[in-house]
Protein backbone atom coordinates (compact mmCIF):
# COMPACT_ATOMS: atom_id res chain seq x y z
CA UNK A 1 0.00 0.00 0.00
CA UNK A 2 2.96 2.34 0.61
CA UNK A 3 4.00 1.82 -2.99
CA UNK A 4 0.55 2.51 -4.36
CA UNK A 5 0.75 4.30 -7.70
CA UNK A 6 -2.53 6.18 -8.17
CA UNK A 7 -2.97 9.94 -8.20
CA UNK A 8 -2.23 11.90 -5.02
CA UNK A 9 -5.41 12.94 -3.28
CA UNK A 10 -6.06 15.21 -0.36
CA UNK A 11 -8.54 13.44 1.90
CA UNK A 12 -10.06 13.93 5.33
CA UNK A 13 -9.95 11.01 7.73
CA UNK A 14 -13.71 10.74 7.34
CA UNK A 15 -13.40 10.58 3.55
CA UNK A 16 -10.61 7.99 3.75
CA UNK A 17 -12.89 5.81 5.90
CA UNK A 18 -15.52 5.87 3.16
CA UNK A 19 -12.91 4.92 0.55
CA UNK A 20 -11.66 2.09 2.78
CA UNK A 21 -15.18 0.83 3.45
CA UNK A 22 -16.11 0.81 -0.23
CA UNK A 23 -12.89 -0.99 -1.13
CA UNK A 24 -13.62 -3.57 1.58
CA UNK A 25 -16.96 -4.23 -0.12
CA UNK A 26 -19.33 -2.17 2.02
CA UNK A 27 -22.53 -1.62 0.05
CA UNK A 28 -24.93 -0.47 2.75
CA UNK A 29 -24.88 2.55 5.01
CA UNK A 30 -27.62 3.71 7.34
CA UNK A 31 -26.98 6.63 9.61
CA UNK A 32 -27.91 9.93 11.09
CA UNK A 33 -25.44 12.79 10.51
CA UNK A 34 -23.59 14.20 13.51
CA UNK A 35 -20.49 16.36 13.91
CA UNK A 36 -17.67 15.31 13.58
CA UNK A 37 -18.78 12.21 11.63
CA UNK A 38 -21.16 13.84 9.13
CA UNK A 39 -18.77 13.72 6.16
CA UNK A 40 -18.93 9.92 6.27
CA UNK A 41 -22.71 9.96 5.75
CA UNK A 42 -22.47 12.72 3.19
CA UNK A 43 -19.90 10.96 1.03
CA UNK A 44 -21.60 7.56 1.40
CA UNK A 45 -24.83 9.12 0.12
CA UNK A 46 -22.97 10.20 -3.02
CA UNK A 47 -20.85 7.11 -3.59
CA UNK A 48 -23.06 4.14 -2.68
CA UNK A 49 -25.89 4.57 -5.22
CA UNK A 50 -23.35 4.75 -8.06
CA UNK A 51 -21.92 1.40 -6.93
CA UNK A 52 -25.30 -0.27 -6.74
CA UNK A 53 -25.30 0.05 -2.97
CA UNK A 54 -27.85 1.52 -0.58
CA UNK A 55 -27.70 4.65 1.53
CA UNK A 56 -30.47 5.44 3.99
CA UNK A 57 -30.66 8.46 6.25
CA UNK A 58 -32.61 7.08 9.18
CA UNK A 59 -34.76 8.88 11.73
CA UNK A 60 -32.20 8.32 14.48
CA UNK A 61 -29.22 6.21 15.53
CA UNK A 62 -31.32 3.43 17.10
CA UNK A 63 -32.95 2.78 13.74
CA UNK A 64 -29.63 3.23 11.93
CA UNK A 65 -28.03 0.40 13.84
CA UNK A 66 -31.12 -1.78 13.32
CA UNK A 67 -30.95 -1.21 9.57
CA UNK A 68 -27.25 -2.10 9.53
CA UNK A 69 -27.91 -5.41 11.30
CA UNK A 70 -30.75 -6.17 8.88
CA UNK A 71 -28.66 -5.41 5.81
CA UNK A 72 -25.83 -7.60 7.02
CA UNK A 73 -28.25 -10.48 7.73
CA UNK A 74 -29.36 -10.11 4.12
CA UNK A 75 -25.76 -10.67 3.04
CA UNK A 76 -24.53 -7.12 2.44
CA UNK A 77 -21.49 -5.64 4.16
CA UNK A 78 -22.88 -2.76 6.20
CA UNK A 79 -21.71 0.09 8.36
CA UNK A 80 -22.81 3.21 10.17
CA UNK A 81 -20.95 6.20 11.56
CA UNK A 82 -21.71 8.48 14.45
CA UNK A 83 -20.26 10.35 17.41
CA UNK A 84 -20.76 9.93 21.18
CA UNK A 85 -24.43 10.95 21.49
CA UNK A 86 -25.45 8.69 18.60
CA UNK A 87 -23.14 5.91 19.77
CA UNK A 88 -25.07 5.83 23.05
CA UNK A 89 -28.31 5.26 21.15
CA UNK A 90 -26.78 2.46 19.07
CA UNK A 91 -25.74 0.34 22.03
CA UNK A 92 -28.91 -1.75 22.24
CA UNK A 93 -28.67 -2.96 18.65
CA UNK A 94 -24.89 -3.39 18.85
CA UNK A 95 -25.67 -5.93 21.58
CA UNK A 96 -28.17 -7.57 19.25
CA UNK A 97 -25.49 -7.77 16.53
CA UNK A 98 -23.05 -9.37 18.99
CA UNK A 99 -25.67 -11.86 20.23
CA UNK A 100 -26.75 -12.84 16.72
CA UNK A 101 -23.15 -12.77 15.39
CA UNK A 102 -23.89 -10.28 12.64
CA UNK A 103 -20.78 -8.73 11.06
CA UNK A 104 -20.91 -4.94 10.93
CA UNK A 105 -18.70 -1.89 11.35
CA UNK A 106 -19.64 1.02 13.59
CA UNK A 107 -17.52 4.15 13.35
CA UNK A 108 -17.50 6.42 16.40
CA UNK A 109 -15.74 9.71 15.72
CA UNK A 110 -15.12 10.83 19.29
CA UNK A 111 -15.76 14.41 20.33
CA UNK A 112 -15.34 16.06 23.71
CA UNK A 113 -17.47 15.64 26.77
CA UNK A 114 -20.46 13.62 27.91
CA UNK A 115 -23.98 14.12 26.50
CA UNK A 116 -23.87 16.55 23.55
CA UNK A 117 -20.58 17.81 24.97
CA UNK A 118 -18.18 19.65 22.67
CA UNK A 119 -19.37 18.88 19.11
CA UNK A 120 -16.35 20.30 17.26
CA UNK A 121 -13.59 19.32 19.70
CA UNK A 122 -11.59 16.09 19.89
CA UNK A 123 -11.92 13.56 22.69
CA UNK A 124 -11.23 9.92 23.53
CA UNK A 125 -13.87 9.49 26.17
CA UNK A 126 -15.79 6.68 24.45
CA UNK A 127 -13.10 4.00 24.78
CA UNK A 128 -14.78 2.06 27.57
CA UNK A 129 -18.19 2.61 26.00
CA UNK A 130 -16.88 1.01 22.81
CA UNK A 131 -15.89 -2.06 24.84
CA UNK A 132 -18.72 -2.24 27.36
CA UNK A 133 -21.44 0.11 26.06
CA UNK A 134 -23.98 -2.62 25.53
CA UNK A 135 -25.03 -4.85 28.41
CA UNK A 136 -23.93 -8.38 29.18
CA UNK A 137 -20.63 -10.14 28.56
CA UNK A 138 -20.18 -9.82 24.83
CA UNK A 139 -17.40 -10.09 22.28
CA UNK A 140 -16.45 -7.00 20.35
CA UNK A 141 -13.38 -5.73 18.54
CA UNK A 142 -12.38 -2.09 19.00
CA UNK A 143 -9.85 -0.44 16.68
CA UNK A 144 -8.44 3.11 16.73
CA UNK A 145 -7.24 5.16 13.74
CA UNK A 146 -4.58 7.86 14.09
CA UNK A 147 -4.20 9.33 10.61
CA UNK A 148 -5.84 9.61 7.21
CA UNK A 149 -3.84 6.62 5.98
CA UNK A 150 -5.00 4.64 9.03
CA UNK A 151 -8.56 5.71 8.39
CA UNK A 152 -8.33 3.98 5.04
CA UNK A 153 -6.39 0.83 5.94
CA UNK A 154 -7.92 0.18 9.35
CA UNK A 155 -11.44 0.53 7.96
CA UNK A 156 -10.62 -2.30 5.56
CA UNK A 157 -9.25 -4.34 8.46
CA UNK A 158 -12.39 -3.57 10.47
CA UNK A 159 -14.58 -5.09 7.76
CA UNK A 160 -12.24 -8.06 7.35
CA UNK A 161 -12.30 -8.84 11.07
CA UNK A 162 -16.08 -8.38 11.28
CA UNK A 163 -16.59 -10.81 8.41
CA UNK A 164 -14.07 -13.36 9.63
CA UNK A 165 -15.20 -13.48 13.26
CA UNK A 166 -18.87 -12.48 12.83
CA UNK A 167 -18.71 -9.69 15.40
CA UNK A 168 -19.50 -5.99 15.44
CA UNK A 169 -16.27 -4.04 15.03
CA UNK A 170 -16.14 -0.59 16.60
CA UNK A 171 -13.79 1.74 14.77
CA UNK A 172 -12.80 4.71 16.88
CA UNK A 173 -11.67 7.95 15.31
CA UNK A 174 -11.55 11.40 16.83
CA UNK A 175 -12.24 14.92 15.64
CA UNK A 176 -8.57 15.52 14.78
CA UNK A 177 -8.20 12.33 12.71
CA UNK A 178 -11.63 12.82 11.12
CA UNK A 179 -11.21 16.40 9.94
CA UNK A 180 -7.50 16.59 9.15
CA UNK A 181 -6.79 16.42 5.44
CA UNK A 182 -3.65 14.61 4.36
CA UNK A 183 -2.13 13.63 1.06
CA UNK A 184 -2.74 10.00 0.26
CA UNK A 185 -2.38 7.67 -2.69
CA UNK A 186 -5.10 5.03 -2.66
CA UNK A 187 -4.14 1.52 -3.77
CA UNK A 188 -6.10 -0.25 -6.48
CA UNK A 189 -8.66 -2.83 -5.43
CA UNK A 190 -6.28 -5.66 -6.44
CA UNK A 191 -3.65 -4.54 -3.93
CA UNK A 192 -6.03 -4.83 -0.99
CA UNK A 193 -6.90 -8.03 0.86
CA UNK A 194 -10.64 -8.36 1.32
CA UNK A 195 -12.19 -11.04 3.55
CA UNK A 196 -15.76 -12.25 3.02
CA UNK A 197 -17.91 -14.24 5.45
CA UNK A 198 -18.03 -17.98 4.83
CA UNK A 199 -21.38 -19.18 3.54
CA UNK A 200 -22.86 -22.61 4.24
CA UNK A 201 -22.32 -25.37 1.68
CA UNK A 202 -24.59 -27.96 3.31
CA UNK A 203 -28.09 -28.57 1.94
CA UNK A 204 -30.51 -25.97 3.37
CA UNK A 205 -32.37 -28.55 5.46
CA UNK A 206 -29.20 -29.53 7.30
CA UNK A 207 -28.10 -25.98 8.10
CA UNK A 208 -27.57 -25.24 11.77
CA UNK A 209 -26.90 -21.48 11.84
CA UNK A 210 -25.15 -21.48 15.22
CA UNK A 211 -23.32 -24.80 15.19
CA UNK A 212 -19.80 -24.81 16.61
CA UNK A 213 -16.79 -25.70 14.48
CA UNK A 214 -13.00 -25.58 14.83
CA UNK A 215 -12.91 -21.81 14.39
CA UNK A 216 -15.94 -21.18 16.58
CA UNK A 217 -17.43 -19.14 13.72
CA UNK A 218 -20.41 -20.82 12.02
CA UNK A 219 -20.97 -20.27 8.26
CA UNK A 220 -23.50 -17.50 7.70
CA UNK A 221 -26.36 -17.79 5.23
CA UNK A 222 -27.93 -14.62 3.89
CA UNK A 223 -31.67 -14.16 4.11
CA UNK A 224 -32.90 -15.04 0.64
CA UNK A 225 -30.27 -17.71 0.02
CA UNK A 226 -32.83 -20.43 0.76
CA UNK A 227 -31.44 -21.27 4.20
CA UNK A 228 -34.41 -20.59 6.46
CA UNK A 229 -33.25 -19.82 9.97
CA UNK A 230 -34.28 -18.03 13.10
CA UNK A 231 -32.51 -14.99 14.52
CA UNK A 232 -33.14 -13.85 18.08
CA UNK A 233 -31.57 -11.74 20.80
CA UNK A 234 -32.45 -14.45 23.31
CA UNK A 235 -29.68 -16.93 24.02
CA UNK A 236 -30.18 -19.58 21.36
CA UNK A 237 -29.26 -23.15 20.53
CA UNK A 238 -27.43 -24.30 17.41
CA UNK A 239 -30.69 -23.98 15.42
CA UNK A 240 -31.13 -20.38 16.44
CA UNK A 241 -34.10 -20.96 18.75
CA UNK A 242 -34.25 -19.71 22.35
CA UNK A 243 -32.81 -21.97 25.01
CA UNK A 244 -32.33 -21.74 28.76
CA UNK A 245 -30.58 -25.08 29.12
CA UNK A 246 -27.44 -24.24 31.14
CA UNK A 247 -25.22 -26.55 29.07
CA UNK A 248 -26.34 -24.88 25.84
CA UNK A 249 -26.15 -21.36 27.29
CA UNK A 250 -22.64 -21.94 28.61
CA UNK A 251 -21.43 -23.43 25.33
CA UNK A 252 -22.93 -20.56 23.38
CA UNK A 253 -21.42 -17.76 25.49
CA UNK A 254 -18.05 -19.49 25.71
CA UNK A 255 -17.88 -19.85 21.94
CA UNK A 256 -18.41 -16.09 21.57
CA UNK A 257 -15.20 -15.43 23.46
CA UNK A 258 -13.27 -18.44 22.16
CA UNK A 259 -13.55 -17.30 18.57
CA UNK A 260 -11.96 -13.96 19.47
CA UNK A 261 -9.29 -15.52 21.70
CA UNK A 262 -8.27 -17.88 18.93
CA UNK A 263 -7.79 -14.95 16.57
CA UNK A 264 -5.99 -12.76 19.11
CA UNK A 265 -2.61 -12.88 17.37
CA UNK A 266 -4.19 -11.44 14.24
CA UNK A 267 -6.72 -9.17 15.91
CA UNK A 268 -4.41 -7.44 18.39
CA UNK A 269 -2.59 -4.95 16.18
CA UNK A 270 0.07 -2.59 17.52
CA UNK A 271 2.88 -0.48 16.07
CA UNK A 272 6.29 -0.25 17.69
CA UNK A 273 8.56 2.78 17.33
CA UNK A 274 12.12 2.68 18.73
CA UNK A 275 11.14 0.25 21.49
CA UNK A 276 13.96 -2.30 21.13
CA UNK A 277 16.32 -0.51 23.55
CA UNK A 278 13.79 1.82 25.17
CA UNK A 279 14.04 2.63 28.87
CA UNK A 280 10.92 4.79 28.94
CA UNK A 281 7.92 4.20 26.73
CA UNK A 282 4.63 5.78 25.78
CA UNK A 283 1.49 3.75 25.11
CA UNK A 284 -0.90 5.78 22.96
CA UNK A 285 -3.64 5.48 20.35
CA UNK A 286 -5.57 7.68 17.94
CA UNK A 287 -4.50 11.25 17.20
CA UNK A 288 -2.49 11.45 20.42
CA UNK A 289 0.00 8.88 19.13
CA UNK A 290 1.11 11.33 16.45
CA UNK A 291 2.17 13.93 18.98
CA UNK A 292 3.96 11.12 20.84
CA UNK A 293 5.76 10.06 17.67
CA UNK A 294 7.31 13.48 17.39
CA UNK A 295 8.11 13.76 21.09
CA UNK A 296 9.84 10.35 21.06
CA UNK A 297 12.06 11.35 18.12
CA UNK A 298 12.98 14.57 19.91
CA UNK A 299 13.73 12.68 23.12
CA UNK A 300 16.01 10.30 21.19
CA UNK A 301 17.86 13.29 19.65
CA UNK A 302 18.48 14.47 23.18
CA UNK A 303 19.81 11.15 24.40
CA UNK A 304 16.71 9.78 26.12
CA UNK A 305 15.94 6.18 25.19
CA UNK A 306 12.23 6.61 24.54
CA UNK A 307 9.86 4.50 22.47
CA UNK A 308 6.22 4.35 21.44
CA UNK A 309 3.78 1.47 21.48
CA UNK A 310 0.83 2.58 19.38
CA UNK A 311 -2.32 0.56 19.94
CA UNK A 312 -4.34 -0.03 16.78
CA UNK A 313 -6.51 -2.59 18.56
CA UNK A 314 -7.83 -1.39 21.92
CA UNK A 315 -9.99 -4.49 22.59
CA UNK A 316 -9.34 -7.34 22.97
CA UNK A 317 -6.65 -5.42 24.85
CA UNK A 318 -3.20 -6.29 23.42
CA UNK A 319 -1.83 -7.61 26.70
CA UNK A 320 1.22 -9.37 25.28
CA UNK A 321 2.55 -6.33 23.47
CA UNK A 322 1.96 -4.10 26.51
CA UNK A 323 3.41 -6.70 28.89
CA UNK A 324 6.70 -6.74 26.97
CA UNK A 325 6.98 -2.95 27.19
CA UNK A 326 6.14 -2.87 30.89
CA UNK A 327 8.76 -5.52 31.69
CA UNK A 328 11.44 -3.72 29.70
CA UNK A 329 10.93 -0.07 30.65
CA UNK A 330 11.23 1.65 34.02
CA UNK A 331 8.33 4.01 33.33
CA UNK A 332 5.44 4.05 30.88
CA UNK A 333 3.45 7.15 30.02
CA UNK A 334 -0.17 6.82 28.87
CA UNK A 335 -1.47 10.11 27.41
CA UNK A 336 -5.18 10.28 26.57
CA UNK A 337 -7.94 12.75 25.77
CA UNK A 338 -9.99 11.38 28.67
CA UNK A 339 -9.50 10.92 32.41
CA UNK A 340 -7.47 7.74 31.95
CA UNK A 341 -9.46 4.91 30.38
CA UNK A 342 -6.64 2.94 28.75
CA UNK A 343 -4.04 3.78 31.42
CA UNK A 344 -6.04 1.57 33.77
CA UNK A 345 -5.99 -1.31 31.28
CA UNK A 346 -2.22 -0.88 31.05
CA UNK A 347 -1.93 -1.08 34.84
CA UNK A 348 -4.02 -4.25 34.84
CA UNK A 349 -1.42 -6.05 32.69
CA UNK A 350 1.31 -5.93 35.30
CA UNK A 351 2.87 -3.51 37.74
CA UNK A 352 6.59 -3.97 37.01
CA UNK A 353 6.94 -0.49 35.48
CA UNK A 354 5.66 2.78 36.85
CA UNK A 355 2.58 3.73 34.80
CA UNK A 356 2.05 7.48 34.58
CA UNK A 357 -1.06 8.94 33.01
CA UNK A 358 -1.37 12.28 31.27
CA UNK A 359 -4.82 13.54 30.44
CA UNK A 360 -6.52 16.42 28.71
CA UNK A 361 -10.28 16.90 28.90
CA UNK A 362 -10.57 20.55 27.86
CA UNK A 363 -11.43 19.99 24.19
CA UNK A 364 -7.86 20.49 22.98
CA UNK A 365 -5.45 17.91 21.59
CA UNK A 366 -2.15 16.96 23.23
CA UNK A 367 0.94 18.58 21.67
CA UNK A 368 4.42 17.08 21.15
CA UNK A 369 5.83 19.63 23.64
CA UNK A 370 3.53 18.38 26.38
CA UNK A 371 4.52 14.74 25.78
CA UNK A 372 8.19 15.68 25.66
CA UNK A 373 7.81 17.51 28.96
CA UNK A 374 6.20 14.45 30.53
CA UNK A 375 8.90 12.16 29.10
CA UNK A 376 11.57 14.32 30.77
CA UNK A 377 9.89 13.77 34.14
CA UNK A 378 9.80 9.95 33.86
CA UNK B 1 9.95 10.07 8.30
CA UNK B 2 10.95 13.59 9.09
CA UNK B 3 13.60 13.55 11.79
CA UNK B 4 13.10 16.13 14.49
CA UNK B 5 16.22 18.10 15.34
CA UNK B 6 17.22 18.85 18.90
CA UNK B 7 15.14 22.00 19.00
CA UNK B 8 12.16 20.17 17.55
CA UNK B 9 12.36 21.91 14.18
CA UNK B 10 12.75 20.22 10.81
CA UNK B 11 11.67 20.97 7.29
CA UNK B 12 8.09 21.64 8.29
CA UNK B 13 6.66 24.80 6.74
CA UNK B 14 3.62 25.94 8.64
CA UNK B 15 0.81 28.25 7.62
CA UNK B 16 -2.08 29.31 9.84
CA UNK B 17 -5.17 31.13 8.55
CA UNK B 18 -7.53 32.86 10.96
CA UNK B 19 -10.78 34.73 10.57
CA UNK B 20 -14.46 34.60 11.31
CA UNK B 21 -16.68 31.62 10.50
CA UNK B 22 -18.10 31.96 6.96
CA UNK B 23 -15.15 33.90 5.52
CA UNK B 24 -13.88 30.85 3.67
CA UNK B 25 -10.84 30.24 5.87
CA UNK B 26 -11.12 26.47 5.59
CA UNK B 27 -11.63 26.54 1.81
CA UNK B 28 -8.52 28.71 1.48
CA UNK B 29 -6.55 26.19 3.55
CA UNK B 30 -7.85 23.27 1.48
CA UNK B 31 -6.76 25.06 -1.71
CA UNK B 32 -3.30 25.70 -0.22
CA UNK B 33 -3.07 22.04 0.81
CA UNK B 34 -4.17 20.73 -2.58
CA UNK B 35 -1.77 23.06 -4.41
CA UNK B 36 1.08 21.75 -2.23
CA UNK B 37 0.10 18.06 -2.25
CA UNK B 38 -1.40 17.39 -5.65
CA UNK B 39 0.47 19.93 -7.77
CA UNK B 40 3.62 20.53 -5.71
CA UNK B 41 4.28 16.93 -4.67
CA UNK B 42 4.73 17.77 -0.97
CA UNK B 43 3.41 15.91 2.06
CA UNK B 44 0.58 17.91 3.60
CA UNK B 45 -1.56 17.97 6.72
CA UNK B 46 -4.46 20.41 6.80
CA UNK B 47 -6.54 20.87 9.92
CA UNK B 48 -9.04 23.32 11.34
CA UNK B 49 -10.82 24.35 14.46
CA UNK B 50 -14.10 26.14 14.79
CA UNK B 51 -17.03 26.41 17.14
CA UNK B 52 -20.48 24.90 16.74
CA UNK B 53 -21.99 28.01 15.08
CA UNK B 54 -22.55 28.01 11.28
CA UNK B 55 -21.51 31.68 10.82
CA UNK B 56 -19.42 33.96 12.98
CA UNK B 57 -17.19 32.87 15.82
CA UNK B 58 -13.46 32.44 15.54
CA UNK B 59 -12.25 30.05 12.91
CA UNK B 60 -8.74 28.74 12.30
CA UNK B 61 -7.31 26.51 9.60
CA UNK B 62 -3.75 25.24 9.37
CA UNK B 63 -1.55 23.76 6.67
CA UNK B 64 1.69 21.92 7.42
CA UNK B 65 3.88 21.26 4.37
CA UNK B 66 6.99 19.07 4.34
CA UNK B 67 9.09 16.98 1.99
CA UNK B 68 9.00 13.96 4.33
CA UNK B 69 6.17 12.26 6.18
CA UNK B 70 4.48 14.49 8.75
CA UNK B 71 4.00 13.01 12.21
CA UNK B 72 2.24 15.72 14.22
CA UNK B 73 -0.49 17.10 11.94
CA UNK B 74 -1.01 20.54 13.47
CA UNK B 75 1.10 23.70 13.47
CA UNK B 76 3.97 23.80 15.97
CA UNK B 77 5.63 27.12 14.99
CA UNK B 78 3.97 29.49 12.53
CA UNK B 79 5.87 30.59 9.41
CA UNK B 80 2.94 32.50 7.96
CA UNK B 81 -0.11 33.74 9.82
CA UNK B 82 -3.05 35.22 7.94
CA UNK B 83 -5.46 37.23 10.07
CA UNK B 84 -8.69 38.51 8.56
CA UNK B 85 -10.11 39.88 11.82
CA UNK B 86 -8.65 41.55 14.90
CA UNK B 87 -10.02 38.77 17.10
CA UNK B 88 -8.35 36.08 14.96
CA UNK B 89 -5.10 38.05 14.98
CA UNK B 90 -5.09 38.25 18.77
CA UNK B 91 -6.15 34.63 19.27
CA UNK B 92 -3.88 32.91 16.76
CA UNK B 93 -0.64 34.89 16.98
CA UNK B 94 0.86 32.42 19.49
CA UNK B 95 3.80 30.23 18.43
CA UNK B 96 4.84 32.79 15.81
CA UNK B 97 8.37 32.08 14.55
CA UNK B 98 10.93 34.86 15.17
CA UNK B 99 11.25 35.26 11.42
CA UNK B 100 7.59 34.50 10.74
CA UNK B 101 5.35 36.75 8.70
CA UNK B 102 1.91 38.11 9.54
CA UNK B 103 -0.51 38.94 6.74
CA UNK B 104 -3.26 41.14 8.12
CA UNK B 105 -6.43 42.45 6.52
CA UNK B 106 -6.00 46.16 7.25
CA UNK B 107 -9.74 46.62 6.70
CA UNK B 108 -10.33 45.06 10.13
CA UNK B 109 -7.00 44.41 11.86
CA UNK B 110 -5.96 47.74 13.33
CA UNK B 111 -3.61 46.73 16.15
CA UNK B 112 -0.67 44.57 15.21
CA UNK B 113 1.34 42.30 17.49
CA UNK B 114 4.55 42.30 15.40
CA UNK B 115 6.49 44.51 13.03
CA UNK B 116 6.99 41.58 10.65
CA UNK B 117 3.69 42.24 9.00
CA UNK B 118 2.21 42.84 5.59
CA UNK B 119 -0.95 44.81 6.05
CA UNK B 120 -3.24 44.95 3.02
CA UNK B 121 -6.96 45.77 2.78
CA UNK B 122 -8.00 42.32 1.53
CA UNK B 123 -11.72 42.94 2.03
CA UNK B 124 -11.59 46.33 0.30
CA UNK B 125 -9.64 44.86 -2.62
CA UNK B 126 -12.22 42.08 -2.92
CA UNK B 127 -15.09 44.58 -2.97
CA UNK B 128 -13.37 46.76 -5.56
CA UNK B 129 -12.33 43.90 -7.85
CA UNK B 130 -15.29 41.52 -7.72
CA UNK B 131 -17.93 43.39 -5.77
CA UNK B 132 -18.15 40.41 -3.43
CA UNK B 133 -16.80 40.42 0.12
CA UNK B 134 -16.94 36.63 0.02
CA UNK B 135 -13.91 36.61 -2.30
CA UNK B 136 -11.74 38.14 0.46
CA UNK B 137 -10.31 34.69 1.16
CA UNK B 138 -9.08 34.46 -2.44
CA UNK B 139 -7.46 37.90 -2.31
CA UNK B 140 -5.67 36.86 0.87
CA UNK B 141 -4.70 33.56 -0.72
CA UNK B 142 -2.99 35.59 -3.46
CA UNK B 143 -0.90 37.31 -0.81
CA UNK B 144 -0.03 33.97 0.83
CA UNK B 145 0.92 32.66 -2.61
CA UNK B 146 3.42 35.46 -3.12
CA UNK B 147 5.11 35.43 0.28
CA UNK B 148 5.28 31.71 1.08
CA UNK B 149 8.39 29.69 0.37
CA UNK B 150 6.97 26.45 -1.11
CA UNK B 151 3.61 26.80 -2.81
CA UNK B 152 3.61 28.58 -6.18
CA UNK B 153 0.87 30.89 -7.44
CA UNK B 154 0.61 28.72 -10.59
CA UNK B 155 -0.19 25.65 -8.48
CA UNK B 156 -2.62 27.69 -6.41
CA UNK B 157 -4.48 28.77 -9.55
CA UNK B 158 -4.89 25.12 -10.57
CA UNK B 159 -6.18 24.22 -7.13
CA UNK B 160 -8.61 27.17 -7.14
CA UNK B 161 -10.04 25.99 -10.44
CA UNK B 162 -10.48 22.45 -9.12
CA UNK B 163 -11.98 23.41 -5.75
CA UNK B 164 -14.20 26.38 -6.57
CA UNK B 165 -17.90 25.65 -6.30
CA UNK B 166 -19.63 25.52 -9.68
CA UNK B 167 -19.43 28.76 -11.63
CA UNK B 168 -17.24 30.60 -9.13
CA UNK B 169 -13.79 29.72 -10.49
CA UNK B 170 -13.45 32.85 -12.64
CA UNK B 171 -14.44 35.32 -9.96
CA UNK B 172 -12.21 33.51 -7.48
CA UNK B 173 -9.25 33.67 -9.85
CA UNK B 174 -9.92 37.35 -10.44
CA UNK B 175 -9.79 37.99 -6.70
CA UNK B 176 -6.72 35.77 -6.29
CA UNK B 177 -4.80 37.68 -8.98
CA UNK B 178 -5.75 40.99 -7.39
CA UNK B 179 -4.22 39.74 -4.15
CA UNK B 180 -1.07 38.62 -5.96
CA UNK B 181 -0.73 42.00 -7.67
CA UNK B 182 -1.25 44.03 -4.49
CA UNK B 183 1.36 41.99 -2.63
CA UNK B 184 3.94 42.14 -5.39
CA UNK B 185 3.64 45.92 -5.35
CA UNK B 186 5.14 45.90 -1.85
CA UNK B 187 8.87 45.85 -1.17
CA UNK B 188 9.20 42.80 1.05
CA UNK B 189 12.93 43.33 1.55
CA UNK B 190 12.18 46.39 3.66
CA UNK B 191 10.40 44.32 6.33
CA UNK B 192 12.10 44.65 9.71
CA UNK B 193 13.55 41.54 11.28
CA UNK B 194 11.79 40.32 14.36
CA UNK B 195 12.51 41.54 17.86
CA UNK B 196 14.33 38.88 19.84
CA UNK B 197 13.24 38.10 23.39
CA UNK B 198 16.47 39.67 24.73
CA UNK B 199 15.78 42.92 22.92
CA UNK B 200 12.25 43.04 24.33
CA UNK B 201 13.73 43.59 27.77
CA UNK B 202 15.64 46.63 26.62
CA UNK B 203 12.60 48.77 25.91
Amino acid sequence: MKNAKGPVRLLQGNEAMVEGALMAGCRFFAGYPITPASEISELMSQRLPALGGTFIQMEDEIASMGAVVGASLAGVKAMTATSGPGFSLMQENIGFAAMTEVPCVVVDVMRGGMSTGLPTSPGQGDVMQARWGTHGDHPVIVLAASSVRDSFTITIQAFNLAEKYRVPVILLSDEIVAHTRESLVLPSVHEVEVVNRIKPTSPPDWYKPYEDNSRGVPPMAAFGDGYRHHVTGLVHDTHGFPTERPDEVKAFINRQFRKITHGAAEIQMTRRLLLDDAEVAVVAYGSVSRAVHRAVLRARENGIKAGLLQLITLFPFPKKAVDAVLRQCRSVLVPELNIGQISREVKRVNLTAKVVKYNRIDGLGITPDEIYGELMKL
Amino acid sequence: MTAAKKDGSDDRYEIRLGGSGGQGIILAAVILAEAAAIHGGYQVCQSQSYGPEARGGRCKAEVVVATGEIDYPQVIMVDILLALTQEACDAYFHNFKPNGLLLADSTFVKQLPTSRVISLPFTRIAMEKTGKAMTTNMVALGAVGVVNRLITTAHLEKAIQARSPHGSAQVNLQAFRAGVKATKALDLSKLPRSVSPEEEDEV
